[in-house]
C-alpha cells in the first residue's frame, strides 16, 4: 500500500509542500516578535521554540499522509470517522473542561483536542459517501446521510462547544454537497437543519439572553475577550494593522504586541502583528502565498484521477479557506471576533499538525493523479 | 460528477475574497495609515469603566434613605516599560510606599487598565494631585459612585453600608464579573437587595495622551442604573425610636400583623453608616468592633433573652385553646406557690388575691399563670411557642439570626440528657428558665395572635405581591377577643402593669416583660446586673393594624421603661400615617388647581 518509488517522488507537489513550510516558518518568526516581552519584563517565553518542534513533527505527519494511497481513506473512510465520532462523545463524557468549553482529551502524556482531527476524518468520509452515491440516489442525499453526516456531529460539537468547527463543519457540508451536484433543494433543507440547529443552542440562546448576561458569558469562556464589551480588541488589531502602512515598523519592532495592547498576540490576532511589522508590502506577498495554495489545491481538485479524490481535495481546500476567511476578517475588522487560529501562521501544536496532516492528503491526491487502479 | 465549471466558480470565488481583502489592507493601511500610526505612537487608548448609579432605596412613605454621590479617586495608567517614582508617588498620596507598590505590580494588572492607588480625597488633597500630575505620566483622578446616609445612625442595621469586596467575595461567581474597585453591599438591604441596586456598569475607550490628558471618546457602552428598592420601614418612626432611646440600649421591631411588612427595626447603640463610604479607616473599625456596647450587632436578630411576663400572651393563648382554662376560671394569688421544698413567688410579694384571666393578664399575676402552665403541660406550651413563631429563625434574610429556645421534654432529654421537671415549667410559664426568644420572633409572636395565628413571611419590602405564611394555628375568635382585652386592660385599665403606654391619639395594648439578669440574685449591684425591659405592644388594641416588640437591656422593670418607647413609636407610626394620607390625597387633587395656583402666584 506504500509506494516510494521514482514516479512518486518526481510527481511530488513540491509547490504546495513549499507553501505551507513557507507559512509556518514566517509564522515562527512572527511568533518569536510577538512574545517580546517589553523591555526589562522577563524573559522570551518558548512559544517559537514549541511550535519549531512541531513543525519538524507535522513534517513527519505529511510525509506518512503522502505514502499512503488516498485509496486507502477512502476503504477505510467509515471506520475513521466512527473512531471521530467516538473521540467526539467522549470528549463530552471524559473531556477536561478549559474556559468553559469541554474541548480536551486527556491521554496522560498530552492532551490534544479530537475536534481538529475529527474534520479531516469528517471530510474523508463525507467525500467518500458522496463518490459512491450512484446516479439511483438522483441528485439526494438520503435521511440516514444527512443524520451521520450533518446532525449527529453539529450536535456533538455544539455541545462542546465548539462552534467555530460546528460553522466549519456546516461550509464543508454545502460546498461538497453543491460540488457533488446535489440538488440545491436538498442543500436548502440540509442548510436549514444547520442553521436551526445552531441557533437553537447558540443563537436564538445568545439573542434572548440580556447584555449582562451576554457580557458574563463571554468574560466566563474568555475574560480577555472584552473587557470592556466594545470590541477593545478590534480596536487594538486595526492600530496595529493600519499602523503598519506600506512598508510596516520593521520585523521586531511592532509595539503592539509587547506592550500587551493586542491580546492573543501570538494566535488568533498573529496577523495584526504580522501586519504592523512588514506594512501592506508584507501583506501582498503573505496573501499572494496563500493565493496560491488556493489555487493549487482547486487544481489538484480539477487533475484529480477519480471522484473521491477530487472531493477530498475540494475539502481540504476549503477547510483552509475557511479558517483563513474567518480570521483574516475578523483580525481586519470586517467580521465577528470567532476565535479560530490562522492555518499554518498562528501558535497551537494539534492544529499546526492536523493541517500538515491535511495538506499530506491534498498532496497525495495530485501525486497519484497518473496512476490507476490496479 | 464534480465539472470542471465547479472547479472555476472556486476560483471566482477565492479571487474575490483576495479582492476584498487587499482592499481592506489598503483603507488599513494607505488610507487611514497615519490615523492608525499616530494612535499607536501615542497610545494610548484607554479602557475606563463607567459605574453604575446605584439605585436608590426609599422608605415606605418615599423619602430616599440613601443618596450617590462622588467621590474623589487617584488612578494611574502603569506603563512598567517607562516606570514611575514610586517614593515620590506614595509621599505625594500620603501612602504607604510598599502599599502602592504592591498595588501596581499586582500580578493582574492589565496595562490598559488604569489602577486605583487612593479612594476618597478631599478637596485639599486633588488639588495636590492635580498640581504635581505632569510628574507623574499616566495619573488622573475620577470620580467614584459614593453613598451617603442622611439619616445617619438611624435604621443603619436595616440599610446597611457598602464596603470594598473582600478577596474572598472578588473570586465568588457573584462578583468575579465585577470590576475590581466595585464597592458591594456589606451589610443590611445594601447587601440584601445588591444584585438588584447594582446596576451595570458601562465601559469608555478614550485616546490620552502620553501625560494621560483625554483627547477623544472613541467608543461608549453607557451604564445602566440599578433598579430602586421601597422599603416596607417608615423612617419617621425609626427616628422616633431612635430619639426615645437615648443612650439605653436595646431594640424595637414593629410589624405590619396582615402583611408581615417590617415598619421599623431599630437596634441600639447603631452605627453611621457614612463611615464606611470612603473605604473605613482601620481606627474606626477598631473602634467599631472593640466597643463594649457592641454597636455592629443587629440586637433584634442577635440577641436573644427570656422573653419574662410577655410570655404569658402564649399561655393564655395555649390554656384557652386547650380547654384547660376558661375566661372565669379562678386563681388565689397569695404571693407565691410551694413546690416540693421550692417556692415559686409571684412577683407582687403580697398577692393578688382571687384572680380571673382578664385580671392576670393586666396585673402579670405569677401563680395564675403558674396554675395554667401545671395544667398544660411543658409539651403544649412548647406546641404553642413555636406554632406562634417563637424558637425559630423568622428568615427575614437581613443578618444571621439567633434561634432561640423553647424548652421541651423533647429538647431537655437531647441536649442535658434529663427528664423535664414541674418547676421547670412554673419557669417557663412565666418566660424565665430556659426559655430564650429574640426582639423580632417576639414581634412576630404579638402579630401572630393579633391576626388569628398566622405567622408570617416578615419581609422589608414594602407591599410584597405575596404574602407567606410560614405557619398557621386556627384560633378560636373568642380567644383573641378576651386576648386583646387583657392587653388593652394592661395599657389602659386601672392596675395595669404598663399604664404610662396609654396614648390620646390611638388604643394601645400591650404586655410587658422582664427578663431577669444571671447574677443578680447574689446580690451584685450596677448597671450591668440590673434585668432588662420587654414590652409588646398592639395598635388599635381593638383591631390590630401594627404589633411591636421593644427590649431595652438593663431597662429594668418593661412596663416602666420598654413600654412608653413602645408608644413613641406607634404615636409615630400613626401620626406619620396621617400625614402621608393628606399628602396623598392632596397629590390626587385634580391638576389645574395647582397649574391655577400657578399662575396666580
Amino acid at each position: 500500500m506504500i509506494h516510494l518509488d521514482r514516479r512518486l517522488l518526481k510527481n511530488f507537489d513540491w509547490i504546495t509542500f513549499l507553501v505551507i513550510i513557507l507559512l509556518t516558518l514566517v509564522g515562527i518568526m512572527t511568533i518569536y516578535s510577538a512574545t517580546r516581552p517589553a523591555i526589562g519584563m522577563g524573559e522570551q517565553p518558548d512559544f517559537y521554540s514549541k511550535q519549531l518542534i512541531w513543525l519538524g513533527v507535522s513534517i513527519v505527519a505529511l510525509f506518512i499522509m503522502t505514502s499512503f494511497d488516498y485509496i486507502w481513506f477512502f476503504r477505510l473512510s467509515y471506520p475513521l470517522y466512527g473512531v471521530g465520532l467516538i473521540l467526539l462523545f467522549s470528549v463530552l463524557v471524559m473531556g477536561k473542561t478549559s474556559m468553559g468549553a469541554q474541548r480536551w482529551l486527556n491521554l496522560g502524556f498530552f492532551s490534544f483536542q479530537p475536534s481538529e482531527f475529527f474534520r479531516i476524518f469528517f471530510i474523508i468520509a463525507f467525500s467518500s459517501y458522496l463518490s459512491i452515491l450512484g446516479k439511483e440516489s438522483e441528485g439526494r442525499i438520503p435521511i440516514k446521510g444527512l443524520l451521520i453526516f450533518g446532525l449527529i456531529p453539529l450536535i456533538l460539537l455544539i455541545k462542546q462547544p465548539d462552534l467555530g468547527t460546528a460553522i466549519l463543519l456546516l461550509a464543508l457540508f454545502s460546498v461538497l454537497a453543491v460540488s457533488k451536484g446535489i440538488s440545491r433543494k436538498i442543500i436548502v433543507v440540509a442548510t436549514i437543519i444547520g442553521l436551526v440547529a445552531i441557533p437553537f443552542v447558540g443563537h436564538i440562546v445568545w439573542d434572548g439572553m440580556k447584555d449582562y448576561q451576554k457580557n458574563r458569558l463571554i468574560a466566563f469562556v474568555d475574560p480577555e475577550v472584552d473587557p470592556a464589551g466594545i470590541g477593545y480588541h478590534i480596536s487594538q488589531s486595526k492600530i496595529a494593522i493600519g499602523s503598519g502602512e506600506l512598508l510596516g515598523k520593521g520585523y521586531l519592532n511592532s509595539t503592539q504586541g509587547p506592550l500587551r495592547f493586542l491580546p492573543e498576540k501570538h494566535t488568533d490576532f498573529i496577523f495584526a502583528v504580522f501586519a504592523e511589522e512588514w506594512g501592506l508590502a508584507g501583506c501582498i506577498v503573505l496573501m499572494g502565498t496563500y493565493f496560491i495554495l488556493f489555487l493549487r489545491g482547486l487544481d489538484t481538485a480539477a487533475k484529480a484521477k477519480d471522484e473521491v479524490g477530487r472531493l477530498m481535495a475540494i475539502g481540504i481546500t476549503a477547510m483552509f479557506f475557511v479558517y483563513f476567511i474567518v480570521n483574516i476578517g475578523m483580525t481586519l475588522g470586517i467580521m465577528p471576533v470567532v476565535g479560530i487560529p490562522l492555518p499554518f501562521v498562528s501558535y497551537g501544536g494539534t492544529s499546526l499538525l492536523s493541517n500538515y496532516m491535511a495538506a499530506g492528503i491534498l498532496i497525495s491526491i495530485r501525486t497519484r493523479r497518473f496512476e490507476l487502479f490496479y | 460528477m464534480v465539472s470542471q465549471k465547479k472547479i472555476q466558480l472556486g476560483f471566482f470565488v477565492v479571487a474575490s475574497v483576495f479582492i476584498v481583502i487587499l482592499l481592506r489592507l489598503w483603507q488599513l493601511q494607505v488610507l487611514e495609515g497615519d490615523k492608525y500610526r499616530q494612535l499607536s505612537e501615542n497610545n494610548r487608548l484607554r479602557i475606563m469603566s463607567t459605574p453604575a448609579p446605584r439605585g436608590i432605596i426609599f422608605d415606605r412613605n418615599g423619602v430616599p434613605l440613601v443618596k450617590n454621590v462622588p467621590i474623589y479617586s487617584v488612578y494611574i495608567v502603569y506603563d512598567p516599560a517607562t516606570g514611575v517614582d514610586i517614593g515620590a508617588l506614595s509621599s505625594m498620596l500620603g501612602e504607604d510606599k510598599q502599599e502602592v507598590e504592591s498595588l501596581l505590580n499586582r500580578k493582574d494588572n492589565s496595562p490598559f487598565v488604569p489602577i486605583r492607588l487612593k479612594q476618597g480625597l478631599n478637596f485639599q488633597e486633588v488639588a495636590r494631585v492635580e498640581a504635581r500630575r505632569s510628574d507623574f505620566p499616566g495619573l488622573f483622578i475620577q470620580t467614584d459612585v459614593g453613598r451617603a446616609y442622611p439619616f445617619g445612625k438611624v435604621g443603619a442595621h436595616v440599610i446597611g453600608y457598602l464596603g470594598k469586596m473582600t478577596p474572598a467575595q472578588a473570586s465568588s461567581a457573584e462578583f468575579s464579573s465585577l470590576p475590581p474597585e466595585t464597592p458591594i453591599g456589606q451589610w443590611g438591604i445594601e447587601a440584601l437587595y445588591d444584585k438588584q441596586l447594582r446596576g451595570v456598569a458601562g465601559g469608555k475607550v478614550i485616546e490620552v495622551d502620553a501625560l494621560g490628558r483625554e483627547h477623544r471618546l472613541i467608543q461608549e457602552k453607557p451604564a445602566v442604573k440599578g433598579k430602586d428598592v421601597v422599603l416596607s420601614i417608615d423612617i419617621g418612626m425609626q427616628k422616633a425610636v431612635e430619639d426615645a432611646f437615648g443612650d439605653k440600649a436595646g431594640s424595637l421591631v414593629a410589624l405590619k400583623v396582615d402583611t408581615g411588612e417590617v415598619l421599623a427595626l431599630e437596634s441600639l447603640p447603631s452605627f453611621d453608616p457614612n463611615l464606611f463610604t470612603h473605604g473605613i479607616s482601620s481606627e474606626d473599625w477598631k473602634q467599631l468592633i472593640e466597643d463594649k456596647h457592641k454597636p455592629m450587632m443587629n440586637r433584634a436578630l442577635q440577641s436573644q433573652y427570656p422573653p419574662g411576663s410577655t410570655f404569658k400572651i402564649v399561655m393564655a393563648v395555649a390554656g384557652l385553646e386547650e380547654g384547660v382554662i376558661t375566661p372565669d376560671t379562678k386563681v388565689n394569688c397569695t404571693g407565691g406557690i410551694s413546690y416540693g421544698k421550692w417556692t415559686f413567688g409571684c412577683w407582687r410579694h403580697g398577692g393578688h388575691g382571687v384572680v380571673d384571666l382578664h385580671k392576670a393578664i393586666r396585673e402579670s399575676c405569677d401563680v395564675y399563670f403558674y396554675e395554667v402552665g401545671k395544667r398544660l403541660g411543658i409539651d403544649r406550651i412548647h406546641k404553642y411557642a413555636i406554632g406562634l413563631g417563637l424558637g425559630g429563625p423568622t428568615g427575614l434574610g437581613l443578618q444571621k439570626e439567633r434561634t432561640g429556645i423553647i424548652p421541651s421534654t423533647e429538647w431537655k432529654r437531647a441536649t442535658r440528657g434529663q427528664d423535664w421537671y414541674l418547676g421547670e415549667t412554673f419557669n417557663a410559664s412565666i418566660g424565665q428558665g430556659y426559655v430564650a426568644v429574640t426582639p423580632i420572633q417576639l414581634a412576630l409572636m404579638t402579630a401572630a395572635v393579633s391576626n388569628g395565628g398566622s405567622v408570617l413571611q416578615p419581609t422589608l419590602i414594602k407591599d410584597p405581591k405575596e404574602i407567606h405564611t410560614r405557619s398557621k394555628m386556627d384560633l378560636n375568635p373568642e380567644t383573641l377577643q378576651l386576648l386583646l382585652d387583657g392587653l388593652s386592660a394592661v395599657v389602659n385599665e386601672d392596675g395595669g402593669t404598663a399604664r404610662v403606654a396609654a396614648s390620646t391619639l390611638v388604643k394601645i395594648g400591650g404586655k410587658s416583660g422582664t427578663a431577669q439578669v444571671v447574677g443578680k440574685k447574689k446580690g451584685l449591684a450596677g448597671e450591668q446586673f440590673m434585668d432588662h425591659a420587654w414590652f409588646v405592644a398592639v395598635a388599635p388594641a381593638d383591631k390590630p393594624e401594627i404589633a411591636l416588640s421593644v427590649f431595652v437591656e438593663h431597662g429594668g422593670h418593661g412596663g416602666s421603661t420598654a413600654a412608653p418607647l413602645a408608644k413613641k413609636a406607634i404615636e409615630a407610626y400613626f401620626l406619620n400615617k396621617a400625614k402621608n394620607n393628606t399628602a396623598t390625597a392632596a397629590a390626587a387633587m385634580p391638576k389645574d388647581n395647582s397649574s391655577g395656583n400657578e399662575s396666580g402666584n
